[in-house]
């Protein structure tokens, strides 16, 4: 039952992926993405990692999926056009060094270099999956979880600074030196 | 208990299909869209050997590369709406003030 449902996700997983990268509207690429990571959350619960599996979905599949659409609604991108002789040269080349890093996985797949369980069972049996991980991250984790914080607040300064464009100060730069 | 080899067989087949998205496409938009499909990929191989190995360390990670990728996706769009309204196009090769 398990392998059934992971051979669903995970062909849903992947041939999601691949109409992301092919399908020429970036709108249905998005709609392709949230399926894309909703599949990954259903892997991640039959991995017994719970509270991956939903702030998968509601942060990924949630909030960062939105993001795009607004993006992509706000641009009003139309389909892409790609064609010419480059574009078919560089295609080959991404399709070529794709086929090339899958190779080095296999490699890589076939010597047994995973080492055994670190533990004989779970640690979150007795607590649950998210209790445990709040416990790990509020005591071990602790700084990185605190730096975390920072990160998202330089994130947001940038990204105001950053979507503001050139304020009142560089236009009326513009205008003086058109006026020179 | 799924083998693990199969889970990073999995992950090997979608960080492929994002590198080759980022390599392919042109969108800029299309290509962010790739690397959050790289970001996913690694996900999932750590939270395979989280549980392979009966450790929470690898979720935690995975719960700060989330982090990671939503303050990177947040400034990344900004730039790449802000540089539609500089040049009118987020096709990556009409872009290329660095080029000599």
């Amino acid at each position: 039952m398990l392998a059934v449902l992971f051979f669903g996700f995970a062909a849903l997983l992947v041939v999601t992926s691949l109409m992301v990268v092919l399908h020429k509207n970036p709108v249905t690429s998005a709609l392709f993405l949230v399926l894309a990571f909703c599949s990954l959350a259903g892997i991640y619960l039959l991995l017994r990692a719970e509270f991956l599996g939903m702030v998968q979905i509601v942060v990924y599949a949630g909030a960062i999926m939105v993001l795009f659409l607004f993006v992509i609604m706000y641009l009003n991108l139309q389909h892409d056009v790609e064609t010419g002789l480059q574009i078919a040269v560089r295609r080959g080349i991404g399709w070529f060094v794709g086929a090339l890093m899958l190779l080095t996985g296999g490699v890589l797949l076939k010597r047994g270099w995973a080492l055994g369980p670190a533990n004989e069972v779970l640690p979150d049996v007795e607590r649950g999956n998210v209790a445990s991980i709040g416990r790990v991250l509020y005591s071990r984790y602790l700084f990185p979880f605190e730096v975390t914080s920072i990160l998202l607040l330089v994130a947001m300064v940038g990204v105001i600074v950053i979507a503001r464009g050139r304020s009142r100060a560089g236009r009326t730069e513009a205008v003086e030196g058109g006026a020179r | 208990m799924i083998p693990l080899s199969w889970l990073i067989a999995l992950s090997a087949v979608v960080f492929a299909i994002g590198v080759v998205g980022v390599l392919v496409r042109r969108n800029a938009l299309v290509i962010f869209m790739s690397i959050e499909l790289m970001l996913n990929a690694a996900n999932l191989a750590f939270v395979a050997f989280a549980s392979h190995l009966r450790s929470l360390d690898g979720q935690v990670f995975v719960f700060f590369v989330m982090t990671v990728a939503a303050a990177e996706v947040a400034i990344g769009l900004a730039i790449i709406v802000h540089l539609f309204r500089l040049r009118e196009t987020v096709f990556v090769d009409e872009i290329h003030l660095l080029k000599g």
